[in-house]
């Protein structure tokens, strides 16, 4: 019984002693990196950090792109009520939404993993179904729940004697429809990743606080909700970003009607923008979202920060 | 097979000096152990002998050539990582051969090596097996086998068997030792187990700090420890040190610690320990020769007994002497009782004296 | 002395009455049930009745005596026929995969090769590239899409799906280069080490170690970077116009709709169908996704 006799192309010889070899590998270890960060880099450059900057420049033209307005645009949005009402809307829109959906989220995410373990693929599986299907198309099941005439839900509220509702076309309800269309299609999200973390709380810590009497409630309160605390916040922060600058949903809901009651930044550039043609306006809305996300990403950034300094 | 030499080595990351001038000459099949305590620079050595941790200052030749600047691939070395490092995408066979296919030897080759290599570790049978089917031990044999397929000049271990067991450790040493045997490989192990040190090793070199404190035979450590260092550090349980001073008794020299202990010193040391009369020096005895009373002329002192371990064998008995614990080692037919006194014996001729200013044995 | 009863209180409330834990234990679970009933019914119901509505005939559906949330009148696959032969559907379809397959690749290569550089070759600021990795992932496309607009414009790709190729990336590449660092990260390093010993280079190490292990991260990256490819609106929706360059979200919201009376049917029949190849993926690798997608934040 021999082991390995003959190897071949192994360096017999003595290796070759210069020091260049050396700093050359090296040299070349960091340029293999810069090489494979390129694409990355290239990406980022030019397609978001050049379309930034372009942006802020393209704010400050007027309409035909020919003369350099400075702030102009910026003050004659201030001057609009419909830019008010978009403001409004906004804020109101990704707060109520991301309150709904962080609850929804909470709730489903606790049933599901209260019982048997055997069932809950089949459960969690189920309750994805919205946030699988591409919003865009989802949102036009919701329109033809939602139509005037035909409306479902008016035939169900019907069924029960009560008067049919104008999904649509009242501003309060038009209001209400988006938010919920919005709650139906990001819960699924809270609910993955708020499972994901309560699967991720040792049992001990349950099995500990019973020893130490316990309550159901005062476990949620003492021992699930602290152990979450962060992932809450990062979901609900990158939430808040998403709903934020939603676009599909309004679009094609409402197309921000009734009397410009549901639009957002993002349907409201569009239609400044590229709708009505005057881009240099629509720049000037969009970058409106920019402080609210800047500083929303720093939080968020703060959060997850221990990752990243860890690689 | 290949020597390896390390002459002046140095590491330093960025504020600390993990390896500070290493020099040490490992002769061609022989089986070098590294021991120390944690964070001595024993694995950052090993890593850099590897080729895996760049050189700060001085030189590594394997088989007589500079590879400092060669990559770990061409320095024809292998290692075997403690947490195994296999790859778990591929089966055992795969891992095995991993090396080679890359390094493009022919099939039939790769074959019959990774067959061989595979028969003298006994795992044949797992060839087809991915690693998280096997149990520790065998994911132990199959980084040994990646390892010994390339029949590479040098085998590097960093700690291989300390996620094992005691029982399995026990048995993983053995094949490596047989393993050794079969190759007589020039291998350079490191461990922080002593057992593994002394069973495994041909000659051990103690670490501490960045610098080598002593390096012999398992036995020399064991009976004529260089410095203070390698006396408390080889042995367990460790050396006593006591505080004592030098003096001469009708003749011969002696030491006293307090008023309590009087050993007399072996004559043939007295040209060694002249120098140091009336110095204060450290006392090392072994708790194997704190035994319980004997034939002889040892010095025999009674002391209290302030707690025992009985191993079976043997009984370990802690006692203070001058402000100091100590640990005796009697047999268990003494019965030392905890709170009780007892009659110890000090085998003085095979203490040692330590200078406490250089840290020299005497 | 009060802590031991206090103790002993506790412990024989916990022990004493199993029956109660047992009672407490059913009320949990069918409240649970509850729940589930409840969310799954307001989950599934638009995709129910868009299911309803798509096989109904045009005349149950415009017959308002009918209950609309059932099939009375008998089922047709008259909409599916009519949608694959009559409008350009199919087109919108090819170009749709053409998108996403080349989007997919092209997130992959680069976010696979920029996430080994970053978790695995530290080099100066690779820290910092990371966390704008991370940041620019946050950025929303509706943030970018006027100022892209102009610049598609100026490079003539206006009104062609390849437009899409080139700006869906901004959307797909952070994410996934950020869960392949973590997947990357999560690798021990000793397996490197073993595999530079092995004598493999990089890009074998790549090919051969890194990403044969980190596996279920790079099907998480890829169902991600498809479905954004996939289900994208806003970009198509401004950029493109012509019929035969149009992906299926914008094709189905906007042309299928035109014409004096809504085709209802035909509508529903599209949405289902346009949504059919994400959540058939999804049917068949919801673990994979899930767990990268959670790996992502909980990993932090
Ligand atoms: N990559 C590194 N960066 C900075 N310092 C390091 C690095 N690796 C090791 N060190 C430091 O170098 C010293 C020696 O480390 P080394 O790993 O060689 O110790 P060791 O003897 O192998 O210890 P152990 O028995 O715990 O494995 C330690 O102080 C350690 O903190
Ligand atoms: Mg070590």
């Amino acid at each position: 019984m021999t082991v390995g006799v003959a190897v071949r192309g192994l360096p017999e010889r003595a290796p070759s002693v210069r020091r260049g070899r050396f700093y050359l590998w090296l040299r070349r270890r960091s340029t293999i990196a810069v090489m494979m960060c390129f694409p990355l880099l290239a990406i980022i450059t030019c397609l978001v950090a050049y379309p930034f900057a372009y942006s802020i420049y393209l704010s400050m033209l007027n309409k035909a792109e020919t003369a350099f307005v400075g702030f102009g645009n910026f003050l004659f949005l201030f001057k609009r009520e419909t830019f008010w009402l978009v403001v409004q809307q906004s804020i109101l829109f990704a707060l109520v939404a991301v309150i709904f959906k962080a609850l929804i989220g909470l709730i489903a995410a606790h049933a599901v993993n209260t019982i048997p373990s055997k069932g809950q693929r089949k459960w969690r599986g189920m309750m994805m179904v919205p946030w699988v299907i591409p919003p865009a198309l989802s949102t036009l099941g919701w329109w033809w729940l939602f139509e005037p005439t035909y409306s479902a839900f008016n035939w169900l509220l019907a069924e029960f004697a009560v008067p049919a509702v104008p999904w649509l076309s009242d501003v309060f309800w038009a209001r209400f429809s988006v938010i919920l269309v919005n709650v139906w299609v990001g819960a699924p999200f809270f609910l993955i990743m708020y499972l994901a973390s309560l699967k991720s709380i040792p049992e001990d810590l349950y099995e500990a606080a019973s020893i130490d009497g316990a309550s159901a409630w005062q476990k949620l309160f003492h021992v699930t909700l602290p152990m979450m605390r962060n992932i809450i916040a990062i979901t609900v922060l990158f939430s808040i970003i998403v709903t934020f600058a939603n676009f599909d949903i309004v679009r094609v809901l409402t197309q921000g009607g009734p009397r410009n009651s549901t639009h957002l930044f993002a349907t409201y550039a569009f239609r400044v923008g590229i709708e009505s043609g005057d881009i240099p306006l629509g720049a000037a809305v969009s970058l409106f979202m920019f402080p609210a996300l800047a500083i929303l990403s720093f939080v968020i950034l703060r959060n997850v920060r221990q990752r990243t300094v860890n690689i | 097979m290949a020597n390896v030499s390390l002459t002046n080595l140095h590491k330093s990351f960025d504020r600390t000096e993990a390896v500070c001038g290493i020099n040490l000459e490992i002769a061609d099949n022989e089986f070098v152990v590294l021991v120390g305590p944690s964070g001595c620079g024993k694995s950052t050595t090993l890593r850099m002998i590897a080729g895996l941790e760049e050189i700060t200052e001085g030189d590594i030749r394997i088989g007589g050539g500079l590879v400092n600047d060669v990559p770990p691939k061409d320095r024809n070395i292998a290692m075997v990582f403690q947490n195994y490092a296999l790859y778990p995408h591929m089966t055992v066979f795969q891992n095995m051969s991993f090396g080679l296919r890359l390094r493009k030897y022919p099939k039939d080759e790769i074959q019959r090596l990774v067959g061989d290599a595979a028969e003298v570790l006994g795992i044949t049978e797992l060839l087809q097996r991915r690693p998280k089917q096997l149990s520790g031990g065998q994911r132990q044999r199959v980084a040994m086998g990646r390892a010994i397929v390339r029949n590479p000049q040098v085998f590097l271990f960093d700690e291989p068997l300390s996620n094992l067991d005691a029982k399995l450790r026990g048995q993983m040493r053995i094949e490596i030792k047989r393993v050794h045997q079969h190759l007589k490989t020039t291998t350079v192990y490191v461990t922080h187990d002593q057992v593994e040190a002394m069973t495994l090793a041909d000659r051990v070199v103690v670490m501490n700090n960045g610098l080598i404190e002593q390096v012999g035979t398992p036995s020399e450590l064991y009976h004529q420890p260089k410095t203070h260092f390698v006396a408390g550090f080889i042995g367990s349980p460790a050396m006593n040190f006591l505080n004592c001073k030098l003096f001469k008794d009708s003749g011969s020299l002696a030491v006293s610690v307090g008023d309590i202990l009087k050993l007399q010193m072996p004559a043939d040391r007295n040209t060694r320990y002249e120098p140091y009369l009336g110095r204060d020096l450290v006392l090392g005895i072994r708790p194997e020769h704190v035994h319980e009373k004997r034939a002889g002329n040892e010095v025999q002192t009674e002391v209290k007994v302030n707690f025992i371990e009985p191993l079976g064998m043997e009984t370990m008995v802690y006692f203070t002497v001058n402000g100091v614990e100590l640990c005796g080692r009697v047999s268990p037919e003494a019965d030392p009782r905890p709170g009780q006194t007892a009659v110890l014996s000090f085998d003085a001729g095979k203490s040692h004296l330590i200078d406490p200013e250089t840290n020299q044995v005497l | 002395m009060t802590n031991v009863t206090r103790n002993n209180g506790a412990l024989s409330a916990l022990l004493g009455s199993k029956s109660n834990i047992h009672v407490n234990r059913r009320w949990a679970l069918f409240a649970s049930y509850a729940c589930l009933i409840v969310f799954v019914i307001f989950f599934l119901c638009p995709p129910f009745y868009m299911l309803v509505t798509s096989l109904k005939t045009n005349a149950e559906i415009a017959n308002l005596a009918t209950n609309p949330w059932l099939i009375e009148q008998g089922v047709t696959t008259e909409h599916y026929s009519h949608l694959l032969t009559e409008t350009a559907f199919l087109t919108y379809f090819k170009n749709t995969v053409i998108v996403a397959f080349f989007v997919v690749a092209i997130t992959m290569v680069v976010s696979v090769l920029a996430a080994y550089a970053l978790s695995r070759l530290g080099f100066w600021g690779s820290g910092v590239m990371a966390t704008g990795v991370f940041l620019v992932y946050l950025v929303p496309d509706s943030l970018l899409f006027i100022p892209l607009f102009n610049i598609v414009g100026g490079l003539g790709l206006l009104n062609s799906y390849w437009v899409l190729v080139l700006v869906y990336p901004t959307l797909t590449v952070p994410f996934c280069t950020w869960i392949m660092i973590g997947y990357f990260a999560s690798i021990p390093k000793e397996l490197d080490e073993a595999a530079l010993i092995d004598g493999a280079n990089h890009m074998q190490m790549l090919l051969k170690v890194f990403i044969p292990v980190a596996l279920p991260g790079l099907i998480a990256a890829t169902i991600f970077a498809f479905t954004v490819s996939w289900a994208s609106f806003l970009y198509p929706l401004a950029y493109i116009y012509s019929d035969n360059q149009m992906v299926l979200t914008v094709g189905t919201v906007t042309t299928l709709i035109k014409g004096d009376v809504f085709h209802w049917g035909g509508l529903m029949a599209g949405a289902l169908l346009a949504a059919a190849p994400p959540v058939i993926l999804y049917a068949f690798l919801m673990d994979y996704y899930i767990a990268g997608l959670t790996s992502g934040a909980t990993k932090g």
